[in-house]
C-alpha cells in the first residue's frame, strides 16, 4: 500500500495552476514541506520575514505590480498581521493567507491557546473570510477556493489548517 | 543666536520643495509614499497614476514597495517615507536586503519627530542611526542628505545605482499646507496598475 500524498503537494499544484509565484512566510512546522517545494522551484520565490504584517505589504505590492502572492504562517502570526490587513481592504486588493493552527486541537503548550483561539474571530473582525479545514484530503480544494475569491474578488481569504491534521508538538511528554 | 526650531542645526532642508525637485528627476520611477506626510509630499509635487498614496498601514510602505519591485525588476522603485514609519517597519529592510532587489531604493524623509501627531520626539533624534541599521541588515548602499543642493546626487542615487539603496534625508520639522489625494484605496490601486498596462479602463 503506497501512503497517500502529502497535502502540501496538493497546495503547490493549485499554486501552479494559478501563478501564485511568492510565499511570503515565517516558517511553521506544518509548512516546511510546502517552503520546501517552494524553495526548490526556481518558478517560485520564497520571501522571509521579520514578522508576518510585512507578508501583506509584499503581496500587496506583488498584486500591485502584476504578479500573485500569499503568505503562510502559524496562527500566532495572524495576531501580528490585524493592522495590516486593513491595506488590502482599502485598495481593494486580493490576500491569500495559508495559516496552521496552533491552540486547537490537542495543544501542549498553554501560551498558544490565545491567539490559537483567537485566529479565526480576529481574521473575521477584520473582514477575512476563514476557510477552515480539518481533513488532510480535502486542503488542495480549500486553498483553491480560498485562492479563486481572494484573485478574482480582490478579497481576503485565509484557509486555517486544523492542528488535527498537523499534529500537536508534545515536546516528549505524556 | 536662537532659533524657532526643535530639530538641530543639521535639519534644515525643507520637505516639499525638496521632494518635488527629486520626483522631478525620478524618469519613470514608481513611487510608493508612506502614510501622512510623504503621501502629502508626493501629491503637492504634482499627481501621477506612478503614485501609490497610502492613508493607512504604517510600518507597510517598504514592504509594499518589495513587492512592487520584486513584480516589475523592469522598473525602478521609490518607497518615499518617513523616520516614525521606518522604525515601525525596520525589520522590512533585512527583508529587503535578503531579497536583494537591484531596483529598489529607499528615501527616508527623517525630522527626527512624529510630525503628523503633535510633533512628538522621534527614536532618530539621538541614538538611532538608520543607514547604520540598513548597512548592518545587509542593505550596502546607503546615503546621507543634509543640503537641499545635494537632489542632484540624491536622485542619481535613488534612480540610478544597482542594488537596494537606503539614504535619509534630514529635513526640518515644518508645517506645510494640508494637500490631500486621492483616498479611495480601489481608485489608487486601480489607476497605477491601468499605468502598467495590467488593467485597461
Amino acid at each position: 500500500m503506497t501512503s497517500p500524498e502529502h497535502w502540501s503537494s496538493d497546495v503547490f499544484r493549485e499554486m501552479k495552476a494559478r501563478d501564485i509565484r511568492t510565499v511570503c512566510t515565517i516558517p511553521d512546522g506544518g509548512l516546511t514541506q510546502l517552503l520546501n517545494m517552494v524553495k526548490a522551484d526556481p518558478v517560485h520565490r520564497l520571501v522571509t520575514l521579520t514578522t508576518e504584517e510585512e507578508g501583506i505589504g509584499i503581496a500587496t505590492g506583488c498584486w500591485l505590480g502584476g504578479e500573485r502572492a500569499m503568505i503562510a504562517m502559524q496562527s500566532s502570526g495572524v495576531g501580528n498581521c490585524i493592522n495590516a490587513l486593513g491595506l488590502p481592504t482599502a485598495l481593494r486588493t486580493p490576500c491569500l493567507m495559508l495559516v496552521t493552527m496552533r491552540g486547537q486541537w490537542g495543544e501542549f503548550n498553554p501560551w498558544q491557546v490565545p491567539m490559537g483561539q483567537g485566529t479565526r474571530p480576529a481574521l473575521e473582525a477584520m473582514g477575512v473570510k476563514c476557510f477552515p479545514v480539518d481533513k488532510a484530503a480535502e486542503i488542495g480544494e480549500t486553498f483553491a477556493a480560498a485562492a479563486d475569491l481572494a484573485f478574482h474578488g480582490g478579497l481576503s481569504a485565509a484557509v486555517l489548517i486544523s492542528q488535527r491534521v498537523i499534529g500537536a508538538k508534545g515536546f516528549g511528554q505524556k | 543666536m536662537t532659533t524657532t526650531s526643535s530639530t538641530p542645526a543639521s535639519n534644515k532642508i525643507q520637505r516639499r520643495a525638496f521632494v518635488a525637485e527629486l520626483l522631478k528627476r525620478r524618469g519613470n520611477a514608481l513611487v510608493i509614499p508612506g502614510l501622512g506626510s510623504p503621501t502629502w509630499d508626493t501629491f503637492a509635487s504634482g499627481d501621477s497614476p506612478e503614485y501609490l498614496y497610502s492613508w493607512g498601514g504604517m510600518g507597510l510602505a517598504v514592504p509594499t514597495a518589495l513587492g512592487v519591485a520584486l513584480a516589475q525588476p523592469s522598473r525602478r522603485v521609490l518607497a518615499l517615507t518617513g523616520d516614525g514609519e521606518m522604525m515601525m517597519g525596520i525589520g522590512s529592510l533585512a527583508v529587503v536586503a535578503d531579497q536583494n532587489p537591484q531596483n529598489l531604493a529607499i528615501l527616508v524623509l527623517d525630522n527626527e519627530h512624529f510630525g503628523e501627531t503633535g510633533r512628538q520626539t522621534g527614536l532618530t533624534a539621538n541614538k538611532v542611526d538608520l543607514t547604520a541599521v540598513a548597512r548592518g541588515f545587509g542593505i550596502e548602499r546607503t546615503m546621507t542628505v543634509t543640503e537641499e543642493g545635494k537632489v542632484g546626487e540624491l536622485a542619481e542615487f535613488l534612480f540610478q545605482g544597482q542594488g537596494p539603496a537606503l539614504a535619509v534625508a534630514k529635513i526640518a520639522l515644518s508645517e506645510d499646507p494640508w494637500r490631500l489625494p486621492e483616498k479611495d484605496g480601489g481608485t489608487i490601486a486601480r489607476r497605477f496598475r491601468m499605468a502598467l498596462g495590467l488593467e485597461t479602463a
